[in-house]
């Protein structure tokens, strides 16, 4: 015997591991087993190989590393015994997984087991390659499953029978040599050989649909007949589950028989009465007997319609629904989200039981029960559900709340009957699971409220009572700073005072109040800060005689070591010091956010936008304050062509009302004026939204991009810096609740349409390596807009001496009808940041044979390259 | 209208774990890396085992559904997707520990802490693939003893073999 080999038995070990005290003396005993199956591994001792094996595998459920053996599964397993097979293949399947490529070194054995004259050992080869068959193994071995299918043993079929199932799973093509063998063995009357090959035939239907209807031609009528013989058999104790006939052998039926039935209507009508009986006579009081209602409800819910049958199903799940185990409620709330789609009408009979169900105790019982109410809320009874379940939010459980709050919102914004309703229903939601709701959810809610003229006195005070009692719900904190910093004066003054409300009596300084609790509430994070910042400054224009304590407010957070809150704070302290002139202008009431740029951009996902900016954050508010209004538009700083809407445009962005407009509006040369355009609106927390900004500074071409090019062009300029979060804060509010990463970015630049005729349109994408600041890249896009081919097409550019120029060779000389070339160049500017780019350009090309040339200057480059 | 019927793929994965969270037996029928396993059972031993008594035996998980049922201090758990038969899983749980317990003789958690592998081999004649192969508890025990009995008398030849050897050589 080897001397190093451990003398304990398995038994001895798991005594060992059972009595250790702590997790130390347990790590001690399996360490110590583990070097001396080491050894014995290294010895290569065959007398307690499988011991050694059988102790490993006691270690590993245990959760220690076992992987030195795995080799050893791999020798048991080529041992000629049966013991010691039987071990060898446990432990492969226990100790692998099919993606480990030792297992590929066990096929030959697997292959000359499943030949093996001893049937138990072709069992076991079997076993094992059910159960962890790989798609290589599959192919390899699947000829010699396909041939134990008619095995003279029932034990071995239904064992190739399931192997099969796992072979389809891992190559469907290989179902095809399964089609015909799998048909044999739903003639079988061993209940196990039938159970299964019912299993494989399902299995086969689902990946071919030349074998489904193979299936349903030739076997929909056997299976019709086995079922009523099981349905109608008598007592058998063999397979008699709680007074029920082979439960299991009835479920495997219904399924394959719904598979068939689906889409088919001849095959539909010939299982109907058998389904009838099973859905009418098996027993419900067990558990087995519900299983086969359960899935005999399922078919007559897949397969074609038959008015009568579906009476009968759903009258099934509304005993279900009402039964007082709570499983049977489970499957029940479950199944009825499925005949949702067959007949909604009668799901919504259940309506109240199902509203119950949300109430239970059990999570489980719940969560199916919010999913199925929410998919039955309609215009109709959207107020009452609504009641029930907001009301139900008080008093949930706190893991609970996240999901309801979320579908609550969900609902009411899409079934809300009027506004009013649906800010009233939104505020409750917030007040009692604020800190829950999304934040989209929010701001939605805000996009509703500015567009509703009439209720902005009526909600800017009810949020302002609701602000009193639930001060800890971050987004219901912050919806109502915004609300109040808007609308400040309706709430002081009691405009607009609807019916049902009760007066309030809020004077200036109040509403300065609740905002400074916000301002130094701990619950508050940098966003609600940042915010109601913002709303100080507006109440500070509202409430002039509020404006020094709104100040000294402000003033408190210039030293804030949050960088957005004392930039905020400094640059609103200098507007409220130094630019009375402009400040009521500044300060103006937020133009009506568009309810459908914001829901189309909801729709999308959210891009998590590009943060950039870095170097070119300028300290804006005092230059913009200081350059008179017209200036800081810029609308003349440029001789390129700009169309003569552009004055339009700025306005409107400006006020921010065109964000519908088409956004595919090529205008070209207007970097500068839209960047004033940027830091006016930043100030005024509008920011523009990007399809503007998209429109008017770039046309078309960044259609591509237009996630992060127009945000990087605000941001470039603009202080502040719109984060992840989404586009919609900037469209509220335009600031980022976290600083910035910006230095360890390259900058990214907005493309431009450098040039542009009625034949021909450039565009320059930039970038840039941040370890080389002075030199951008270039790639220039040359479209032809004519219907003509352009050949000898030369691109020629010069540059002012401070800048240096490199042109690389265009993509093409010839440009086809309506297609494009690129060219990439470099410029570096030994003036970066002083001065910009300029270009003076020419292009020439032949359109058949006569030369054409085009010129022009491009001074609309991004600032700072 | 022909929409392609979701067909679940079986049972995921088989999980006996005990009331102190121990676990007594693991089975994977769909590919989870070792590491992935020893999350997955400490999860859903910490949902499975804070769950009240009277509650269902279904928990909803990452997308799947685990059926669970308590027998005496033990949990047996089984992984199914969204699509499958719940109830029918609780049979099948039952089946499997009515035939352990024929096995075993009124089986206890110490029966299959030491007799581990058995109650893997008992598994293997249970289901293949994450899919149900007997529905007959006496075939399954006829089998699991037929192969038994070839390991004992595997061991008797063997113990005679070396016994002849033994006195070959003395």
């Amino acid at each position: 015997m080897n001397p190093f080999s451990s003398g304990t038995r398995l038994s001895d070990m798991i005594r060992a591991i059972r009595a250790s005290k702590t997790a130390a003396e347990e790590r001690a005993v399996v360490r110590k087993e583990c070097a001396a199956i080491r050894a014995s591994i290294n010895e290569n001792d065959q007398d307690y190989r499988h011991r050694d094996l059988a102790k490993l595998m006691f270690i590993h459920m245990l959760g220690y590393p076992t992987h030195f053996g795995q080799m050893e599964c791999l020798k048991l397993i080529a041992s000629p015994g049966f013991p010691e097979k039987r071990i060898g293949y446990l432990g492969l399947m226990l100790l692998l997984d099919e993606r480990q490529e030792v297992l590929m070194l066990v096929t030959n054995s697997l292959k000359q087991d499943l030949n093996h004259t001893n049937q138990y050992i072709v069992g076991l080869a079997l076993c094992a390659l059910g159960n962890i068959c790989s798609a290589e193994m599959a192919r390899d071995l699947a000829p010699e499953v396909e041939r134990l299918l008619q095995f003279r043993d029932p034990n071995i079929r239904k064992k190739a029978a399931l192997c099969a199932i796992r072979i389809i799973r891992k190559v469907p093509d290989l179902s095809e040599n399964f089609i015909n063998p799998g048909a044999a063995l739903l003639k079988e009357k061993h209940h196990g050989v039938l159970i299964t090959g019912v299993h494989l035939c399902t299995e086969i239907c689902n990946v071919s649909s030349e074998a489904l209807e193979y299936f349903r031609k030739k076997c929909t009528e056997g299976l019709v007949k086995t079922l009523r013989d099981i349905a109608n058999s008598p007592y058998s104790p063999e397979y008699d589950v709680a007074g029920i006939m082979d439960p299991f052998l009835h479920i495997r039926l219904l399924r394959l028989l719904r598979v068939l039935g689906q889409g088919d209507a001849d095959a539909s009508d010939c299982m109907n009465d058998i389904l009838a009986q099973v859905a009418s006579k098996t027993e419900s009081n067990k558990n087995a007997g519900n299983a086969i209602l359960y899935e005999c409800v399922q078919t007559i819910m897949s397969i074609e319609e038959n008015g009568g049958l579906r009476v009968l199903a759903i009258n099934i799940l509304g005993k279900f629904l009402s039964n007082r185990d709570n499983n049977i409620r489970y499957v029940a709330l479950n199944m009825l989200m499925r005949a949702l789609t067959v007949d909604s009408q009668a799901v919504q009979r259940h309506r109240a039981t199902i509203l119950e169900c949300v109430k239970d105790s059990d999570a489980s019982i719940q969560k199916r029960a919010l999913e199925l109410i929410y998919l039955l809320v309609n215009e109709n009874n959207v107020k009452p559900l609504a009641k029930e379940l907001i009301e139900y939010l008080e008093v949930s459980e706190q893991d609970f709340k996240g999901d309801l709050a979320a579908k609550i919102c969900s609902i009411v914004e899409k079934f809300a009957p009027e506004k009013i309703w649906y800010i009233d229903q939104m505020l409750k939601v917030l007040s009692e699971a604020g800190t829950y709701v999304k934040e989209d959810v929010w701001h939605a809610l805000i996009v509703v409220i500015t567009n509703a003229p009439h209720l902005h006195g009526y909600t800017v005070r009810a949020l302002y009572r609701a602000l009193h009692t639930s001060c800890e719900q971050e987004t219901l904190v912050r919806v109502a700073i915004w609300c109040i910093g808007e609308y400040a004066d309706l709430l002081v003054n009691n405009s607009g005072m609807l019916d049902l409300e009760d007066p309030i009596t809020v004077t200036e300084s109040d509403a300065v109040d609740v905002i400074e609790t916000a301002i130094k509430h701990h619950t508050s994070d940098v966003t609600t800060k940042a915010m109601a910042l913002i709303a100080l400054l507006k109440i500070s224009s509202r409430f002039p005689s509020c404006s020094e304590r709104v100040k000294s407010i402000i003033g408190q957070n210039k030293g804030s070591f949050v960088l957005e809150l004392q930039q905020r704070s400094m640059e609103f302290s200098s507007v409220i010091q130094k630019h009375q002139n402009i400040r009521s202008t500044l300060l103006e009431r937020m133009p009506v956010l568009d309810e459908a740029t914001f829901s189309g951009r909801r729709a999308g996902s959210l891009p998590a936008s590009v943060s950039t900016s870095g170097k070119s954050s300028f300290s804006i508010p005092n230059g913009v304050a200081k350059a008179p209004l017209v200036d800081l538009l810029d609308l003349s700083s440029d001789d390129t062509p700009a169309p003569t809407s552009s004055g339009d445009n700025f306005l409107q962005d400006l006020l921010g009302v065109d964000i519908t407009q088409p956004s595919a509006q090529p205008v070209s040369g207007m970097q500068p004026s839209q960047a004033g355009a940027d830091i006016l609106l930043d100030l005024l927390s509008i920011g523009t939204p990007s399809p503007v900004q998209n429109g008017s500074t770039n046309g078309d071409l960044l259609f591509m991009q237009d996630n992060n090019a127009p945000i990087a062009s605000m941001d470039t300029i603009s202080s502040t810096s719109p984060t992840a979060p989404s586009s919609m804060m900037d469209l509220l509010d335009g600031f980022g609740s976290t600083p910035p990463k910006n230095e360890d970015k390259s900058p990214a630049y907005p493309s431009i349409v450098a040039f542009e005729s009625s034949s021909l349109k450039i565009e320059f994408n930039f970038t840039k390596k941040p370890e080389n600041p002075q030199t951008t890249n270039i790639v220039g896009n040359f479209t032809n807009l004519s219907p003509n081919v352009y050949t000898d097409f030369l691109f020629q550019a010069a540059v002012p001496k401070f800048l240096q120029l490199h042109l690389d060779p265009a993509s093409s000389n010839s440009l086809p009808a309506n297609g494009s070339i690129k060219q990439t160049m470099r410029v570096t500017n030994s003036q970066q940041g002083k001065k910009p780019i300029v270009m003076r350009m020419r292009v020439g090309y032949k359109i058949n044979g006569k030369d054409v040339l085009e010129e022009g200057q491009i001074n609309n480059f991004p600032r700072g390259l | 209208m022909t929409c392609l019927i979701m067909l679940a793929s079986g049972i995921h994965f088989v999980l006996l774990v005990s009331r102190q969270g121990k676990v007594r037996l693991t089975k994977w029928y769909s590919p989870y890396a070792q590491k992935e396993r020893s999350k997955v059972i400490r999860e859903l031993s910490g949902v499975i085992l804070n769950r009240g008594p009277k509650l269902c035996n279904f928990v909803e998980w990452r997308g799947y559904k685990v059926v669970y049922k308590r027998y005496a201090s033990l949990y047996f758990c089984m992984c199914i997707d969204q699509e499958d038969n719940e109830l029918e899983v609780l049979e099948i749980i039952h089946h499997y520990v009515e035939i352990l317990d024929r096995y075993f003789g009124s089986v206890c958690e110490l029966d299959l802490i030491f007799n581990f592998h058995k109650a893997y081999y008992i598994l293997d004649e249970l289901l293949i693939a994450g899919e149900l192969q007997e529905s007959s508890k006496k075939t399954v025990a006829r089998i699991i003893s037929a192969q038994d009995q070839l390991v004992e008398v595997a061991k008797e030849e063997a113990s005679s073999i070396s016994n002849i050897i033994a006195q070959a050589t003395k």
